[in-house]
């Protein structure tokens, strides 16, 4: 009834290739937008902020990285959290070489140095695909872990070799370190990600997002009409590892205050695959619906038994989040493969056609 | 229907030229000493049993394929070797036996697809998909709905060809093909599979494609009524050799093409 695009003409070829073509998804998004920008920061708390909204939007820039590359260029990966720590890393070393810089800048930029080493390990793809790729880029990721590790400069001499982060500013507000208010670390972070955002869904919409979605469908096909192979697989390396760079860099900054190695280790590249496979190959809202499940929904279970009046002992929560989650997983798997995304378009149609069937 | 004598071949200028090529697999001679012509204009069909080589001849016309010895002449210009890439910068366009459309992009993305080499934005204006991209993304879609307009297929524009049924993904095929505007356009077997009015529709396009666009084709074909019906000229493949080239009427009195479809009394 209410969700029905008839009437709205569109009048131009512009108007049809719209981000949101239908006016209600366009109030939706504004809406969204409005309580995420306005509403979060005046009501929510420091526990919700931080160990919810936030990873949410760091997990959420990770997975647009890797669905980039895995869901609309079909290259596997499983280097992500190799190529966040790169960003987190450099991102470390710029605001020791520039204190004074804004520090949104240094983590923006931070992700060209992930951009550079991820091109670099892209290279095998170009000779090679699926499960192959796929250790050649944890080839990456254990290479980077130990880079982590063993090269001091990288964490200034530090005796824990991990990353302190310190105090910075952007327009004199302390944005990073204990001084940072989380509202302020949040802003930034949700800033971050609208504009990313809007960024990946123009690239996949253009010319670029289809030379990979060639690619990946049909990659004999695409040479044919005129793909460069290997520049179209480079390229969608250096934007993913970009992104992820970018993720790594504010989880250290903005999310968790400090970071080493083991933040980065094959286990967060793991988690940022199942957030892109669950949420939905190809597709840049799946990558939000992923990390909202992954990391969102064992804190809500966690927080149910008590907000329900029922006490439960931490270990039997823990237990109980771990069983239900998995089984939440394969249910969704199940029932669809193409992931959340696929069941939300599924979703929209229902709405669309509602009340019949269709 | 049309008789070859409508358009004045003979005198033609030839836009692509395969000289004694010969290809082989290890120890399979998939092509031996093949030479033929095609000319700017025409209707070529390539014809021949089963495994004569005639996808293999596609295949190293647009560059997939090295052959071991032979030259091709394109547009002038002799090449032994040529990246598919070239090929497809040189105007040479392309469609498969099996349907090869990019599968879970819509039809209308596939088509655009077809438009890569003629966009030219680079990244930073794709990023912002704003002033010279979204001009560049507009200008282009008008092309593309021109296409679709011209093989009707308004009504799936947005479906994604995995979803479509054969016939249609063919014509999709055809559409992403013509969006590369080619000189010269390979159709692999564009009937196979077919009905007979899909056949028809399809013999229809191909015939519009050559006269409106004026877009010199090469056709693989099984289906002998429609070669006989679409090509100005023909040529016979068996077992990798060139056995007759000429046009429908002399190929069918063709006492060799004959016996190697028929086969002979022993």
């Amino acid at each position: 009834m209410f969700y029905r695009e008839a009437g709205q003409y569109k009048t131009s070829y512009a108007a049809d290739q719209a981000l949101f073509p239908i006016l209600q998804d366009r109030i939706g998004i504004a809406a969204i937008l409005l309580i995420a920008f306005v509403v979060v920061p005046l009501f929510a708390s420091d526990f919700l902020l931080n160990s919810f909204l936030i990873p949410i939007l760091v997990l959420s820039l990770a997975a647009i990285g890797l669905n980039l590359l895995t869901g609309y260029t079909g290259l596997l990966s499983l280097g992500t959290g190799g190529f966040m720590g790169v960003g987190a890393f450099a991102c470390y070393k710029l605001t020791s070489i520039f204190p004074d810089a804004n520090i949104v800048l240094l983590i923006v930029v931070s992700g060209v140095a992930s951009a550079a080493v991820g091109s670099v390990f892209g290279l095998p793809s170009l000779r090679i695909k699926g499960f192959y790729l796929a250790v050649a880029t944890l080839a990456a990721q254990f290479f980077l872990s130990w880079c982590f590790i063993r090269i001091p400069w990288l964490y200034n001499y530090n005796v824990s070799a991990a990353i302190e982060v310190p105090t910075r500013t952007a327009f004199g507000i302390p944005v990073t370190g204990p001084n940072a208010t989380s509202v302020t670390r949040y802003l930034v972070a949700l800033s971050i990600v609208v504009a990313m955002t809007w960024v990946a869904s123009n690239i996949v919409r253009g010319r670029i997002g289809r030379t990979w979605m060639a690619v990946r469908d049909m990659d004999i096909a695409a040479e044919l009409i005129g793909i460069r192979l290997y520049r179209t697989k480079l390229l969608a390396f250096a934007i993913s590892s970009f992104y992820c760079g970018v993720a790594g860099a504010m989880l250290a900054f903005l999310w968790l205050g400090a970071a080493e190695s083991e933040s980065f280790n094959i286990n967060q590249s793991f988690l940022i695959l199942f957030m892109v496979i669950i949420g939905g190959l190809g597709s840049i809202m799946g990558s939000f619906f992923g990390a909202m499940l992954i990391w969102g929904l064992p804190i809500v279970l966690r927080a149910a038994p008590e907000f329900f009046g029922v006490t439960v002992r931490a270990a039997t929560v823990e237990h109980l989040q771990f069983m239900v989650v998995g089984a939440l997983i394969i249910f969704f798997l199940i029932v669809e493969p193409h992931g959340l995304a696929r069941l939300w378009q599924i979703a929209k149609q229902k709405l669309r056609v509602w009340p019949f069937p269709y | 229907m049309r008789a070859p004598s409508e358009k004045d071949v003979a005198a033609g200028d030839v836009l692509l030229a395969v000289e004694d090529v010969s290809l082989s697999f290890g120890g399979i001679k998939a092509i031996r000493d093949v030479s033929f012509d095609i000319r700017k204009g025409e209707i070529r069909a390539i014809i021949g049993p089963n495994g004569a080589g005639k996808t293999s001849m596609l295949n190293v016309i647009n560059g997939f394929y090295t052959p071991q010895q032979g030259r091709i002449r394109f547009k002038g210009k002799t090449r032994s070797k040529m990246r598919p890439y070239d090929a497809a910068r040189g105007g040479i366009a392309r469609t498969f036996q099996n349907v090869a459309l990019f599968r879970g992009m819509t039809a209308l993305d596939n088509i655009m697809a077809g438009r890569t080499l003629k966009m030219h934005r680079g990244l930073f204006w794709q990023m912002l998909r704003f002033g010279p991209a979204l001009r560049e993304e507009v200008e282009h879609r008008r092309a593309v709905e021109e296409i679709i307009d011209f093989l009707h297929i308004e009504h799936i524009r947005k479906t994604p060809v995995g979803r479509l049924p054969y016939g249609l993904q063919k014509r999709v095929e055809l559409g992403r093909a013509l969006a590369m505007e080619p000189d010269l356009l390979l159709l692999d077997e564009p009937m196979a599979g077919m009905n007979l009015e899909e056949k028809e529709d399809m013999s229809r396009f191909v015939l519009d494609v050559n006269q409106h666009f004026g877009t010199t084709i090469a056709l693989i074909e099984h289906d002998m009524g429609v070669v006989m019906d679409l090509s100005d000229r023909v040529v016979v493949l068996e077992y990798g050799r060139k056995i007759a080239d000429g046009t429908p009427d002399e190929v069918k009195k063709d006492q060799g093409v004959i016996d190697a479809y028929l086969g002979v009394a022993h």
